[in-house]
């Protein structure tokens, strides 16, 4: 079980309180943690990653376990820890703007 | 011949009573966007009274919302985030609840390719000619989505809804903003490379829709200009002629002009009027060539226009000090109406702050009823909804608090 954890208004669009668990087959990486949280919440589809590439939205960080892996490949295996569950996958807002 | 008259008498009671009926049962319903959220304002027919919803979607930009004219329960909304991007909302119970088009709230997907993409709007790759805009530097510069502007929807069909977008090009969804399509003939005219952002982005911010004739579509865009399809949208031409801009290098261009505005009375659809960067102005062909009317007016820059319900010679403009200082002349919030069409005009300031006043009032964020004694009401950078129930002789404040208002639009209710 994947545990995600999202950002205020990202749990607002998807109707959730609380972090949000995944059953992710194969390989854990950003990609297919992402490709899960998607498919369970559809309403977040182009929120976290652009529609067309898939890329990362420029003011959102990936977060896990005390390290800032936005800029890891989005097919590099999540920290284990991520994978079994102990932490949770962190999407984040940067601050910025007002 | 006494049953004439009593007929006649007993036909005018029913009148009268059908009247003031339509009068109590009518009611105003006004969609206001805002930087942080969207707001809903709710009156009777008097229009002294007003209940106050939201924030809904709090937090988020909410650069418009506008409602179907078959159907005012439907409304559609525009929800977008530097961080998030773009979502498209809609409501079919007149705003109490919403969602995102086939993704109801919660509802987990099922196997296989997605329910819907409300909130994807893809350009048309596939559109000729191809082509690039203008930039700031000069140089051209590929299209890149940001948002939605504004969003129309259809006169007959509660289904199908128009969105102008930035970087500038119109869209249209037929399933109830599920899925969303480009009308690429727009960006296809061939002009694209003289088109280039205003301050705000270059941004198609309005979309007019004729009764007359439904495959006629007025559009606009900061900074190119007006632009006119008559065949529902599948090819555009620029609506331009009369335009002078001294900003750009050929004042009188046909595209290259950052129309702010522009506003049409629906019983005389081929009249339009316009607020330029500078300049106000008038069409009375469809757009085919276009006059100043700016007159007497202190200053002649501003964003919105819009016209009276049942005098289309009745128009409103918030005069704006400059494109240096957005905000009202000499600290004075003033709107200012013509009754002959323009160039005579007159502000109107009864309710309204007349001192130490420095908002903005933007290009959507005005907006007609059709009662009666036509309401006229305005939102502003201050977070203030005005509201004039007598066609502007005098005004009220609705609310005075909300985020700065980016839109204003009323529905009115039977």
């Amino acid at each position: 079980m994947i545990r995600v954890v999202l950002p205020y208004h990202l749990r607002n669009l998807a109707h959730v309180s609380d972090e949000v668990t995944l059953n992710v087959d194969g390989p854990i990486t950003q990609r297919t943690v992402l490709d899960a949280l998607e498919a369970q919440y559809p309403m977040l589809r182009g929120a976290i990653r652009e529609h067309d590439t898939q890329q990362r939205r420029a003011f959102l960080r990936f977060f896990a376990c005390e390290e800032d892996l936005s800029h890891e490949s989005p097919d590099a295996n999540l920290p284990d820890a991520v994978a079994t569950g102990k932490e949770p996958f962190i999407v984040i807002g940067a601050i910025a703007g007002g | 011949m006494l049953a004439g008259i009593l007929g006649y008498n007993c036909s005018l009671k029913i009148n009268y009573n059908a009247v003031a009926e339509e009068r109590f049962m009518s009611g105003v319903r006004i969609l206001v966007g805002t930087r942080k959220g969207a707001f809903i304002l709710n009156s009777d027919g008097k229009r002294t009274n007003w209940e106050v919803s939201g924030p809904h979607f709090a937090g988020w930009e909410i650069y418009h919302l506008k409602g179907s004219p078959v159907d005012p329960n439907r409304i559609y909304a525009s929800q977008s985030s530097s961080w998030f991007g773009q979502i498209i909302q809609r409501s079919d119970d007149g705003g109490k609840t919403w969602h995102q088009p086939g993704t109801p709230a919660g509802q987990p997907a099922e196997p296989g390719p997605p329910k819907s993409e409300s909130n994807k709007f893809a350009y048309d790759s596939a559109a000729k000619p191809l082509t690039t805009h203008q930039w700031y530097d000069g140089t051209q510069h590929p299209w890149e989505f940001k948002r939605v502007w504004h969003l129309e929807p259809s006169l007959s069909d509660p289904e199908t809804v128009y969105a102008g977008v930035e970087d500038a090009a119109i869209f249209r969804s037929s399933d109830g903003g599920k899925n969303w399509k480009e009308l690429p003939g727009l960006r296809g005219h061939g002009t694209g490379p003289k088109w280039q952002p205003g301050a705000g982005g270059m941004c198609l911010h309005t979309i007019i829709l004729d009764p007359s004739n439904p495959k006629r579509i007025y559009i606009a865009i900061s900074a190119a200009g007006a632009f006119r399809s008559d065949d529902g949208g599948e090819t555009w031409k620029p609506i331009n002629r009369g335009l002078r801009s001294q900003y750009i290098p050929d004042p009188n261009a046909e595209v290259g002009h950052c129309v702010h505005h522009v506003a049409m009375n629906p019983k005389r659809p081929d009249v339009l009027f316009m607020q330029k960067h500078w300049d106000v102005m008038r069409s009375d062909d469809s757009g085919d060539n276009w006059k100043e009317v700016s007159g007497n007016l202190p200053t002649d820059f501003g964003f919105v226009i819009d016209v009276h319900a049942h005098e289309p010679e009745t128009v409103y403009v918030v005069p704006i000090k400059s494109d240096s200082e957005h905000y009202v002349h000499e600290g004075k919030l003033r709107v200012y109406r013509t009754k002959s069409g323009g160039n005579e005009w007159e502000p109107l300031t009864k309710g309204l702050p007349q001192k130490d006043c420095y908002v903005n009032v933007l290009r959507d964020a005005m907006a007609v009823d059709a009662l009666d004694k036509c309401g006229v009401y305005f939102g502003t950078t201050g977070g203030q909804v005005y509201a004039s129930s007598d066609a502007g002789d005098s005004w009220n404040p609705i609310v005075r608090d909300l985020p700065a208002v980016l839109s204003v639009e009323v529905q009115t209710l039977k």
